[in-house]
């Protein structure tokens, strides 16, 4: 990797001064992305603002039908908490399944989020169960937050603190790995709210996003062969190496249908 | 008495250092005042190097020195070599172009070596190679065997017209050609044996060192045949004499054929250990491991099968296009040629065989052995083509295949090889009845009640290994002898030194040669210590790979007929009997019929002390040595089934059950013979079902260059291995082994790939089995039917 400035800041506020103040900062949350990333040589900070030492950004709680998760806990705590596998199981479930365990134990959720890369796990259970995500400035709506491929409402400087989880009636995440890298190459996160159900994709586009069609069918019947015989057109799903974008279309449908069943359990 | 040490499964006894961290591996030698090397390698598939200019590399703070092809060239060095020559059908030689260490004018892969860049840290090294600016012009390229002899493909070696390095033949056209006219029925079949990436655990890696005091060059380096490695850079390149050149491959973490060839990196970094002063020391990153590792596979096939009314096969053609890559690798030539032309035959008695192959230049990386190394190519055509006679003559797979087995020995193919014994029902028999094939029907029907697709497939296979009787290779083209060597010295207090050309990485040696020993001498296995991986300690030798270490291990057992003879001797003028009288049991010298004897470690005291024997008579001392050169090569065979699940709405292909029954003949170390088996057949598996080195065709980027889209194996795609053996001794060696290390990658692909053709009904279909190609191959046949 290229030479850069490292900053280790104990508060949201220095984090913000330090990134004020240094040309071409990047927030360093878990590393499990951007390490990588640097280490190729395919990015070029000038510093890095490691998060790692700010107080009360990690932790979970819930309350009043809320999971509340700070944006630096790990995918291993999300995991194995006990709370979080009573309140949505789906959620840690999905943890779970994130890269192997030395990435569960490096990665953080609102790296995660922050980063949005368009194979990640947690957009799809962000963007399904209708979260919302507090920055250092505002609270964003899910619906709002995923804006393209690793591009999100974030503005510059602004840091993920906390993402609030509605507790649905019934949720499930079916994920088909990418056979290399074991990304999902397809993932389907189902939910089941008061408000309705919710259907997020991951893996198959540029960016996680909802299907309407299936949602729609499902808040009819909340049922597998609702989904089952829904076409997803390919025309806008990613192709290579790893499969068409007419697979992934149609494993679209398999996971949302596999998804669908588990969360009836 | 305690069972015999040879045939149990003794602890290994290199994985104390191993499993606690002390191995000792090239990454872990650092010389003092080393500079470190970072290899500035092509961004192009092919392209002219109009020019370089590194003064701003060079000028920066902390590099010691940038060098070229240029630099290389101007000290009069050779290049890198193919030591086998192949001889095409119409008696020319093989068309090799030069193979330049350093690229000089033209470079032809993605991560061709084009400068060395060498500074006091790696990070200072990667740095300076951004300044040095290198002007290409880019040429168009070529990556696909099937595309590279077309009239518009690009040249890439002016020495090898339409990219072709030869044009081979093995076998009898004429008799092939007419049994094919009487044929009762034939059967082809077009078959893609895909491009593989090694991926050692280890990466490649080098230290060279020069030592002005002695002028003596000193390279450290991940090796499998180190003695190789200094005689091709000595003779062929000519960076220094052999004796002024000590090669040390230390701990070697994987090699699986990979680290056989003669690289540019070692070269180089010894090259430039003189000129800077300063050991220099180089280790790949993956990603570079993934770029300039020599390649596996990467052949193009169309087979026929020709048969009489009662389902036998009367012959076999095979034309193969074998991709070589840009340039010929150590070994490259003999992969697809002998070494797979002479496996044609597999467990089958068929008259007429003809093999052709063409061996071509493409803008990728060099292609040559890697486990298995042309027999597990032509293992997979022959048990695809016969398990697709089978099912077009309606014929049970298990049975055609009885119909059709070699049996009796010794047994001369068509295609050079002389078998020279085995029992193929043997291995079959016992695989039918560990995989419960007869119940296979209920299985089936089972799995689609849950809406899966359940298939079975054979591979009953043969290979060659024991590499190999020296003339009769050198007859065929190669550069070198195969023979072992061994050296067998007893200390004055009875311990065993024994030094061995074998190398270990990974195999297990210094177990199962010290049990050979432990067992031959009847003194404890921990009195034994093999030492390998250096020139300076071992005489000569001609490495590992090829599964020969039976070479290895024969030669010490000839050096141990002749320590037992000379400590005879010298225990009949201790014991004061007569020489005949003297015989050896259990590690005692004892003099027959009396209760008069001596233990090993006093007749090897006797030896040094000289006393008590005339040394004018007996040379004092204990040390023998000996050069092995085998008679024949060894001819592992058995029986792989393998059962997979399907799932039809996703493609995912499960291996629910995967059954081995091999003849190795006798076997020194169960538990390491195992490990050899289980690591193959899990390498078979992902060729089979993951592994897939591709290249973009367009821009001749390696689009699998990282572990991102390269999929390796994992603990979870594979099952709990059913394994059996059968033995027949190998007739050729004294010790009746055979090999064990490629059988497992050589069997398990089309085991796997009948199996995956079985579930799907089709017939076609080219590895690996990934969900995405078998969700297709799903679709295609549903189109086809509706």
């Amino acid at each position: 990797m290229y030479q850069f400035q490292y900053f280790r800041p104990k508060s949201l506020d220095e984090a913000r001064k330090l990134f004020e103040n240094n040309g071409d900062a990047k927030f360093l949350a878990g590393g499990q992305t951007l390490i990588p990333t640097l280490k190729q040589r395919l990015a070029q900070p000038t510093a890095l603002i490691d998060l790692g030492a700010i107080g009360g950004m990690s932790g979970i709680k819930v309350a009043g039908g809320m999971v509340t998760i700070g944006a630096a806990t790990k995918h291993n705590e999300v995991a194995t908490s006990v709370e979080i596998r009573k309140a949505i199981p789906a959620l840690a479930e999905l943890a779970n399944h994130i890269g192997d365990p030395a990435v569960r134990h490096m990665g953080t959720l609102g790296g995660s989020i922050a980063n949005n890369d368009p194979a990640a796990d947690y957009p799809a259970a962000v963007l399904a169960l209708g979260a919302t995500i507090k920055t250092t400035s505002r609270t964003i709506n899910a619906d709002d937050y995923f804006t393209g491929m690793f591009e999100t409402a974030l503005e510059e400087g602004e840091i993920v603190t906390e993402v609030n989880f509605p507790v649905p009636e019934k949720a499930a995440y079916m994920k088909f790995p990418n056979p290399a890298s074991r990304y999902a190459m397809v993932g389907v996160f189902v939910a089941k709210t008061k408000a309705g159900v919710r259907v997020a994709v991951t893996g198959a586009a540029s960016c996680v996003y909802r299907e309407s069609a299936m949602e729609a069918a499902l808040g009819k019947s909340f049922t597998p062969d609702a989904v089952a015989n829904i076409k997803i057109s390919p025309s806008n799903l990613n192709g290579d190496l790893h499969g068409s974008a007419e697979y992934r279309a149609h494993l679209v449908t398999i996971m949302a249908k596999r998804a669908v069943a588990a969360a009836n359990g | 008495m305690s069972a015999p040490i040879i045939g149990s499964a003794v602890r290994r006894k290199e994985d104390h250092r191993f499993i606690t961290g002390q191995g000792r591996y090239t990454d872990d030698i650092n010389r003092p005042g080393q500079a470190h090397a970072y290899f500035l390698r092509s961004p192009h598939a092919h392209a002219k190097i109009r020019s370089i200019d590194a003064s701003e590399a060079r000028a920066a703070k902390g590099v010691v020195a940038v060098f070229t092809g240029a630099d290389f060239a101007r000290d009069k060095l050779g290049g890198l070599i193919c030591g086998w020559m192949i001889t095409s059908k119409d008696g020319t030689p093989m068309k090799a172009g030069a193979h330049p260490a350093l690229a000089v004018d033209t470079v032809r892969y993605v991560g061709d070596h084009v400068a060395i860049v060498i500074a006091d840290t790696y990070a200072i090294a990667k740095d300076a190679a951004e300044l040095v600016r290198v002007e290409y012009t880019e040429l168009p390229s070529v990556t696909e065997p099937s595309k590279a002899q077309s009239a518009g493909a690009p040249q890439i070696h002016t020495e090898a017209p339409r990219n072709t390095i030869y044009q081979w033949e093995l076998g009898n056209k004429a008799e092939t050609e007419a049994a094919f006219k009487k044929a009762a029925h034939t059967v082809k079949l077009n078959v893609t044996n895909n491009r593989l990436i090694p991926n050692a655990m280890e990466p490649r890696a080098a230290v060279g060192e020069y030592d002005d005091g002695t002028s003596g060059y000193t390279l450290y380096t991940t090796s499998q045949n180190p003695h190789v490695a200094r005689l091709v850079m000595s003779a062929f390149i000519g960076i220094a004499p052999e004796h002024k050149l000590r090669v040390v491959a230390p701990d070697v973490g994987g090699g699986f054929g990979s680290k056989i060839f003669i690289y540019a990196e070692e070269v180089v970094c010894t090259w430039a250990a003189k000129k800077v002063k300063r050991p220099v020391k180089w280790t790949a990153e993956r990603s570079e491991s993934f770029l300039s590792d020599a390649h596996g596979r990467d052949h193009v096939t169309s087979a026929e099968l020709a048969l009489d009314g009662d389902a036998r096969i009367t012959g076999f053609r095979v034309k193969t296009i074998a991709n070589l890559g840009a340039y010929m690798s150590t070994f490259s030539s003999s992969v697809p040629t002998y070494l797979y032309g002479t496996l044609l035959s597999g467990q089958y008695d068929i008259p007429a065989i003809y093999c052709e192959v063409d061996a071509v230049y493409t803008n990728t990386a060099p292609v040559d052995a890697y486990r298995g190394a042309g027999r597990p190519e032509a293992t997979f055509i022959v048990e695809r083509i016969v398990e697709e006679a089978a099912r077009q003559l309606k014929i049970d797979s298990a049975e055609f295949r009885r119909k059709n087995f070699v049996r009796s020995f010794p047994h001369q193919t068509p295609v050079i090889m002389n078998y020279d014994a085995g029992d193929y029902d043997a291995s079959l028999d016992k695989a039918l009845g560990l995989a419960d094939y007869k119940n296979f029907p209920a299985r089936k029907a089972e799995a689609k009640s849950r809406g899966k697709l359940r298939g079975i497939g054979f591979s009953t296979y043969i290979e060659a290994c024991g590499l190999a009787p020296s003339a009769a290779v050198a007859s065929l083209g190669a550069g070198v002898g195969l023979w072992e060597s061994a050296e067998v010295r007893v200390t004055p207090t009875g311990g065993v030194e024994v030094f061995t050309g074998a190398h270990s990485h990974g195999q297990g040696h210094e177990t199962t040669f010290a049990q050979v020993v432990a067992g031959r001498l009847g003194i404890p296995i921990e009195n034994v210590e093999i030492v390998h991986g250096d020139t300076a300690s071992v005489q000569f030798g001609m490495g590992t790979y090829g599964s020969r270490t039976s070479v290895g291990m024969t030669a010490i057992s000839r050096a141990l007929d002749k320590i037992e003879a000379k400590a005879k001797r010298i225990a009949a003028h201790v014991l004061e009997a007569a020489h005949a009288d003297i015989v050896f049991e259990n590690g005692e010298f004892k003099v027959a019929g009396t209760d008069r004897k001596l233990a090993f470690h006093e007749v090897a005291l006797q030896a040094y002390l000289g006393h008590k024997f005339p040394t004018s008579e007996i040379e004092p001392g204990l040390k023998e040595s000996a050069f092995h050169d085998p008679t024949n090569f060894t001819f592992p065979a058995g029986c792989h089934i393998c059962e997979v699940e399907i799932d039809p709405e996703t493609g995912v292909t499960k291996i629910v059950q995967f059954t081995a029954v091999d003849d190795f003949g006798n076997i020194i170390n169960p538990m390491i013979v195992e490990g050899q088996v289980q690591g193959g057949i899990a390498q078979g598996i992902g060729q089979a079902l993951h592994e897939h080195g591709v290249y973009d065709t367009e821009s001749g980027q390696l689009v699998t260059g990282s572990y991102m889209d390269y999929t390796m194996p994992r603990a979870d795609d594979l099952p709990d291995y059913k394994l059996g053996f059968t033995v027949t001794p190998c007739p050729s060696n004294p010790l009746g082994v055979k090999g064990c290390g490629e059988a497992g990658a050589i069997a398990s692909p089309p085991a796997v790939i009948n199996a995956v053709t079985d579930a799907l009904g089709i017939k076609e279909f080219d590895m690996p089995a990934t969900p995405a190609r078998v969700w297709a191959a799903i679709q295609r046949t549903r189109a086809a039917a509706e």
